[in-house]
């Protein structure tokens, strides 16, 4: 085998053979990455019975994009920490606040914390914020698919839509096991879909999220120059939701996924 | 140091293989791709290696698998913090690749590519010296899809996003390029040891 052109030449930068998956949206500041800062809990708010949301106020919050994530940090008095990434639920322009909603997981240290102890006034620590390509600036035709806590960061970017007045096309399908665990129920408006998996209000399938929901959004109803989609939730959920839209015609470079782990 | 009010945290663990600020996740496996899963079959399968090396090559499966296995039985980490203690990996030792294409003396660095597209940047010398492998075994069974089967890249020694998934090949050069989470705010190196997760620690 000989030398080709573009094996020799080792300056310029690397292309991949296959074409990027999800290129990043935005440049992520390695200096807010870098930076522990305090945050100070002003507010608790009930979603579910297993999720509530807490508000932070972190003055010197360098600002974030929609879909954008931080990660969160516990000090003991022993100098013991425990650090989790959690997605920001708030949008951009909440001036110096940051949302978070957090799951109760079961023996869960962190979020077993602020379920059970946290109250306003108790400082925690943040850094970010980070990764640039979950984020949706708000540019681009946007399909958001979440299960549970995984509507989080696709939250934030149907609050920018709204706080903004956006014209570009938003569309949410969230599924949750019954009406009661939906969070952010309230706030819903034309755009979302809820689909129950459990349990549903009369006249409501029961079941989990289908081909025949997602199918018609990438057929009649797909916007000019397509969907930018957004998944997010477990790896499960993940999987089962990133497949129906690969099988519904969506291109796998357009399909950004966020696995809670 | 900000202690947090009430927050007292697990009990202690004197884990001397946890590195700073990681926990044990026991039996779970984390999945955390940025990307759909692929349909890869070993059949679709294929590694290059090309780049400042003296001949560029390309394996299938077939040749990959008639290479000396080699194991690494021992522990992982993510950088969202969960470790995993005394996984077993099969596959071939990194170091066998690349005895057949022959690095320059010139390179230093390579990049990581999967057949997804997904690239992540490595040090030359953290890839050689038996430390890097292809797995293809996890558990003595095939590497499971969402876990980067049927073949990925595994570095353990530093945290687990440089061990690409469905790995597609390496590019060897001569200076350090950042590949995707690199370019999204993460560690060049990402040695756990050091807690070098975010650009800048
Ligand atoms: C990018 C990203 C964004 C995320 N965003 C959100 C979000 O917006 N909202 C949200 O709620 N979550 C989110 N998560 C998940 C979040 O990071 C945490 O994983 C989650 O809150 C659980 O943390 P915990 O400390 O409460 O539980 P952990 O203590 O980590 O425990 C998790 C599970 O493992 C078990 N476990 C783990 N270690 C031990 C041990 N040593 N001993 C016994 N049991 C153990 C626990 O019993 C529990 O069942 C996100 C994750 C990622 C990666």
């Amino acid at each position: 085998m000989t030398r080709t052109t573009s094996d020799t030449t080792a300056t310029g930068p690397f292309v991949p053979p296959t074409r990027f998956a999800v290129p990043g949206r935005i440049a992520v500041s390695n200096r807010a990455a870098a930076l522990w800062q305090t945050a100070t809990l002003t507010e608790v708010r009930r979603e579910t019975p297993h999720a509530s949301t807490f508000r932070f106020a972190v003055p010197g919050w360098a600002g974030h994009l929609p879909g954008q994530h931080l990660m969160l940090r516990l000090t003991a008095d022993d100098g013991y920490t425990a650090q989790r990434h959690y997605s920001i639920a708030s949008p951009p322009d909440d001036a110096g606040h940051i949302e978070l909603t957090l799951d109760h997981v079961e023996g869960g240290e962190v979020s077993g914390w602020f379920h059970t102890l946290a109250k306003p006034g108790d400082e925690v620590e943040v850094r970010g914020p980070l990764s640039g390509f979950f984020a949706w600036p708000g540019d681009r035709p946007a399909l958001l698919i979440g299960a549970g806590s995984g509507v989080v960061p696709l939250m934030s970017m149907v609050r920018h839509h709204r706080a903004r007045g956006l014209t570009v096309p938003l569309r949410l399908l969230v599924s949750a096991r019954g009406p009661e665990d939906l969070i952010y129920a309230r706030e819903y408006g034309a755009e979302t879909t809820p689909v129950f998996t459990r349990r549903a209000p009369e006249g409501v399938p029961v079941g989990r999220l289908a081909a025949s929901q997602v199918a018609p959004l990438l057929a009649a109803e797909q916007p000019p120059g397509g969907w930018e989609a957004y998944v997010c939730g477990s790896n499960a959920f993940a999987e089962h939701a990133s497949r129906l839209l690969v099988a519904a015609g969506q291109p796998v470079d357009r399909i950004r996924i966020e696995r809670f782990g | 140091m900000n202690v947090t009010r009430g927050f007292t945290g697990r009990p202690r663990v004197q884990n001397a293989g946890l590195p700073p600020g990681q926990y044990d996740a026991g039996d779970d496996w984390p999945v955390l791709s940025a990307e759909v899963t692929p349909d890869l079959t070993p059949a679709d399968w294929s590694f290059r290696i090309d780049g400042l090396v003296a001949e560029p090559h390309t394996w299938d499966w077939a040749e990959a698998h008639a290479l000396p296995t080699s194991a690494y039985e021992g522990d992982i980490h993510c950088v969202t913090s969960w470790s995993k203690f005394g996984v077993r990996f099969g596959g071939v030792s990194l170091d066998a690749f690349l005895d057949t294409v022959r690095p320059d003396a010139s390179a230093t660095h390579a990049v990581a590519y999967s057949h997804t597209g997904y690239t992540t940047n490595l040090p030359l010398a953290d890839l050689t010296g038996g430390r890097a492998w292809i797995a293809w075994e996890y558990e003595g069974r095939p590497l499971p899809a969402e876990h980067g089967g049927p073949a990925r890249l595994l570095v353990p020694h530093l945290y687990f996003w440089k061990s690409a998934k469905w790995i597609a090949g390496l590019r060897l050069l001569d200076h350090d390029e950042p590949g995707f989470w690199e370019q999204n705010g993460y560690h060049a190196r990402g040695n756990p040891w050091e807690e070098q997760r975010y650009s800048g620690d």
